[in-house]
């Protein structure tokens, strides 16, 4: 906690003023909308592909499925430096297969997609194993459509699972900095990602506006924590009910 | 069939994203025969980056296990003041950027920080030497063996501990013999995970290490290094390594994961 405490009386040891200007700085406001815009959309492509990874490891079967099912914790296990180097291998300048996104935007969220991959999958799979299919049955039965079935009876169930996996995987992504020093180029008001900014702005000499930003993303993080505590109990008390 | 189709767009997302790039930079680490590779490896530099990043590794997890142990009892066994705000905080370490970490320690144990001037004082070189290494380590790889081991208390229940303690077994003779051994697998599990966030750290001990190249370089340091001096051959080789690493940790958990399962 006290490295914490510190960091914020030091945001703020040079004014009001002085910490709002480093935040407001066009170089921070470029770096924060890129790091919070990218985080949004990757959790979200993670919401929607993680949901179909978890539902075709419990519901489908074919050969390797569990070594599939190990191969999803791989970006929990494996330094984000090597992640970005990995991606950078296939996706970069001496790319084999001719795609290549160094240095941009879209390598950015490619490198998140990697490190925030088991997030969704983690938080459905549980729930979604644990579903009674004679619920689904019942609803074909009654004569639903597959389509009105995964939305009125499966997705009330794995919502609560999507949603604490979408925010952990956005906390993820915003904090995100070893994956993305080696494949985003830092091109500031470009590619320059916060994390990557603070890293910057400490090397440089200049840690009062690297705690500025350092205080906004300690925000968004303990906002996360919030959110996901109340989805936690927002859930318990639905099964208790 | 619908059914293939999710498989495929399951499959092919996970192909593209996690195992095609590893596997190229086996491919291209290995293309020349093992003695390129080797021979990137066994610099006195990347010797000496990973022995360190094996010491902080050494330093950390113990640490953060027995700490992760008494924080779940305290979590799922007591009643405190503040069990709440525990319960938030612990998690803490996970959504933060390890970047904000290593500027918080930077501002506390800098020349200017709270407790700088006591180190300056003893004449302890904290920042940009091993001490502010291990505790920025320690700080993000925190959370991981409470988060296991938690969900497991919470299950076991404490009944065979109620009848350990009317028995006239002692609160440490009660953990020794009856807790930790049907907590052990959580806290393998969790210790694994540790391990892995440890040795693969960067945000945070880039800030507080200083990059001291032979001095203050780790492993993950030493990949970043070597790719700015250009030596993609010496950055795939260290790489390599930490991913075999990686992937030795995902064959122990999932070694593990079954018997986690309550029989």
């Amino acid at each position: 906690m006290l490295p914490i405490a510190a960091l914020v009386w030091s945001s703020r040891s040079e004014g009001r003023q002085a910490f709002w200007d480093a935040v407001m700085s066009p170089q921070a406001v470029a770096a924060l909308k890129l790091t919070v815009g990218a985080a949004f959309l990757v959790a979200l492509v993670n919401a929607v592909l993680g949901t179909v990874t978890a539902w075709v490891l419990i519901r489908d079967d074919f050969r390797g499925k569990s070594v599939i099912n190990s191969i999803i914790d791989l970006p929990f296990a494996l330094p984000t430096i090597v992640a970005g180097l990995t991606l950078l291998a296939l996706y970069g300048p001496q790319s084999p297969i001719g795609i290549d996104i160094a240095f941009s935007r879209l390598a950015i969220v490619a490198a998140l997609m990697f490190v925030t991959l088991p997030f969704v999958v983690r938080t459905v799979q549980p729930v979604l194993s644990e579903l009674d299919q004679e619920m689904e049955e019942a609803a074909a039965s009654l004569g639903a459509s597959e389509l009105t079935t995964f939305r009125r009876v499966i997705l009330p169930n794995i919502l609560p699972g999507i949603l604490s996996g979408f925010a952990l995987g956005f906390a993820k992504a915003v904090g995100e900095i070893g994956s993305l020093v080696i494949i985003s180029g830092n091109l500031p008001y470009k590619t320059e990602v916060s994390s990557v900014f603070i890293l910057g702005q400490i090397e440089s000499g200049n840690p009062a506006g690297a705690a500025a930003v350092a205080v906004v993303l300690l925000v968004i993080s303990f906002a996360i924590l919030l959110g996901v505590g109340a989805v936690r109990h927002f859930t318990t008390r639905y099964e208790r009910a | 069939m619908r059914r293939y189709a999710l498989r495929f767009v399951a499959l092919f997302y996970l192909a593209a994203i996690l195992v095609a790039p590893l596997g190229i930079v086996f491919y291209r680490t290995f293309a020349d025969g093992f003695r390129p590779a080797w021979e990137a490896l066994s610099t006195p530099e990347t010797i000496h980056a990973f022995k360190l990043t094996l010491l902080i590794t050494v330093i950390a997890v113990p640490l953060n296990t027995v700490f992760g142990v008494v924080c779940a009892l305290a979590i799922v066994r007591r009643r405190f003041p503040g069990k709440g705000l525990l319960n938030a905080f612990i998690d803490l370490p996970l959504a933060l950027s390890p970047v904000v970490v290593g500027l918080s320690l930077f501002l506390l144990y800098g020349r200017t920080g709270w407790f700088g001037g006591f180190f300056e004082r003893h004449d302890i070189q904290f920042l940009f030497a091993l001490p502010a290494m291990v505790v920025a380590t320690i700080f993000v790889s925190l959370p991981f063996v409470a988060r296991e081991v938690v969900p497991m208390l919470r299950e076991i229940g404490d009944e065979q501990e109620q009848a350990a303690k009317t028995l006239g077994a002692s609160g440490w003779q009660t953990f020794w013999r009856i807790t930790l051994p049907s907590i052990r697998w959580a806290v393998i599990y969790g210790v694994i995970l540790t391990t892995a966030r440890c040795l693969g750290e960067y945000g945070a001990v880039a800030v507080v290490s200083g990059r001291i190249q032979g001095e203050t370089e780790t492993a993950t340091l030493r990949v970043e290094e070597r790719y700015d001096s250009f030596d993609l051959a010496g950055a795939y080789a260290i790489a390599i390594v930490l991913a075999l690493i990686a992937i030795a940790v995902l064959l122990a958990m999932t070694a593990i994961k079954p018997r986690e399962e309550p029989a």
